[in-house]
């Protein structure tokens, strides 16, 4: 239990034992936040207070790629003034910031969720509709 | 059994290296094949997955042929005239402004409009077994809905039997292209793509620039015809010497009302933060009478909403078209960005869908 599992040790020789989908709250709007309820099928993997920090983390980085302020206004502005074409060699603020959601991702995986036998996976790459949370089969623990 | 089963392993052996990939696909299939190839949705891609359309382009050459041939009459045959008797800015902004109208045009055509990608197996089976133990309450609402709260309102929200999933608030399902679209306005035939929330703007744009310029070139033609029949003392005259300027008077005459009454309707959406889709079905008309109209996405005042629609942050595009599909389908997607395959660029553009 004590050892540390590279992600690639744990994909390559490790079943996946169930997957859990965190939903997206939509209480405020279509921005793109994650509901920060803690799944019960996640309880004796990893501590409720880390689990949720990761989601609202993500949930204020999302709020900073979609937020509306002057710098996505002038870009809007300056998009529109040049017809559009700055989007073919200008990367968005929103693309920004998903790149720093990768990392953090990465990192979150990496430093927490790895070691115990989680994988989170990156919104981007479902629709941003759920943060799929994959759950290895541990089979360290004695059965 | 405390010991574990997997041994350590030489991180170098797993790295997976561009050969060893390429013969391992290779075995599997005859190349690594792209997300837009694999694409379920009824759209066409060109230039490798950049640019995509909906299966029927619709009338998008018909539109763009308007626009070039009207524009190309007028440069031909009224700009040598408005030039010598009046300005030489004419052709200039008619210029800009064509440009800005093709475009966008090009844009609104091109552009994902905010497709959302289908459900995977493992996530439709999370949502049925969501949906079959959903708890009893006392009002049960009908299978496949569910009601969830937004700024204090009550929103139903609708399972997709296609795309099976939850449509998030203000999503549709396209039936002409077969896909549920973010914002989803309408599927316009002239532009030959669903308009939603990504292509937006561009649209907006394009029936913007396209009132200024049918009003401006019927108002360069009207002005071209009046002068000359002044000069000839003779309006049948004026008009057998320039037989041009009539066709584009029909065309701008036409497409004048149309475009106007679009743009002025659109720009209505615009300041409310609706879309055609809510405005038709009448989702948010106001039921109590009050002043706010009941939409809850609604920002608190009209510039608000104009600068969220039309300046807001440009949002991705979520179907990652020119992404490789994961070679095998149990290797979560999270490790397929892991495993570089080199780029088949040259094979993958020789292959066009539809």
């Amino acid at each position: 239990m004590a050892e540390t599992h590279s992600l690639q040790d744990m994909r390559q020789q490790a079943a996946v034992a169930a997957k859990v989908f965190i939903q997206r709250d939509y209480t405020n709007g279509t921005v793109c936040q994650f509901q920060t309820k803690f799944p019960s099928e996640l309880e004796t993997r990893i501590d409720k207070q880390q689990f949720e920090e990761t989601v609202r983390t993500l949930n204020n980085l999302y709020a900073e790629a979609e937020k509306l302020g002057s710098q996505s206004y002038i870009e809007g502005c300056l998009a529109c003034l040049t017809a559009y074409t700055v989007f073919l060699c200008m990367e968005t603020h929103y693309e920004k910031v998903l790149k720093k959601i990768a990392k953090f991702i990465q990192e979150q995986n990496d430093k927490i969720y790895a070691p115990r036998g989680l994988l989170l996976t990156d919104p981007i790459e479902r629709g941003l509709r759920v943060i799929e949370v994959t759950i290895f089969e541990d089979r360290s623990l004695t059965r | 059994m405390k010991n574990c089963e997997y041994q350590q392993i030489d991180p170098r052996t797993l790295v997976v290296s561009p050969s060893s990939a390429q013969k391992h696909t290779e075995k599997e299939a005859e190349r690594p094949r792209r997300k837009w190839e694999v694409f379920p949705g009824k759209n066409r891609f060109f230039c490798g997955g950049r640019i995509m359309l909906a299966r029927q382009s619709g009338v998008l050459p018909l539109t763009l042929g308007l626009i070039v041939f009207t524009c190309g009459l007028f440069f031909g045959f009224d700009c040598s005239f408005l030039v010598e008797h009046l300005t030489v800015f004419i052709p200039m902004i008619a210029a800009v402004l064509f440009l800005f109208v093709v475009i966008s045009l090009l844009w609104t055509s091109f552009t994902d409009p905010g497709i959302l990608p289908r459900a995977t197996p493992d996530e439709a089976a999370d949502i049925e077994k969501q949906i079959n133990t959903s708890g009893s309450s006392t009002y049960r609402p009908p299978p496949r809905t569910k009601e969830i709260l937004i700024n204090q309102q009550v929103v139903k929200l609708k399972y997709c039997f296609t795309c099976k999933m939850f449509r998030p608030p203000r999503t549709s399902h396209c039936s002409l292209c077969d896909n549920c679209v973010e914002r989803f306005d309408h599927h316009c035939p002239w532009v030959g793509n669903c308009v939603g929330k990504r292509n937006y703007r561009f649209f907006y744009s394009f029936i913007i620039s396209l009132s200024f310029l049918t009003s401006f070139i019927f108002g360069c033609v009207i002005t071209h015809i009046t002068l000359r029949s002044q000069i000839c003392k003779s309006l049948v005259q004026a008009i057998q010497e320039s037989p041009a300027s009539v066709v584009e008077l029909v065309v701008c005459f036409f497409s004048i009302w149309s475009i106007l009454g679009l743009s002025g309707f659109h720009t209505y959406l615009v300041a409310s933060n609706l879309t055609t889709n809510e405005d038709i079905k009448g989702s948010w008309s106001s039921k109590r009478g009050a002043d706010e109209s009941g939409n809850p996405y609604s920002h608190s005042n009209i510039i608000t909403n104009c600068c969220a629609t039309l300046c807001g942050p440009m949002p991705p595009s979520l179907i990652d078209r020119r992404g490789f599909v994961p070679p095998d389908e149990a290797i979560p997607a999270a490790s397929a960005s892991e495993i570089e395959l080199p780029l088949f660029t040259a094979k993958n553009d020789a292959h066009m869908v539809g």
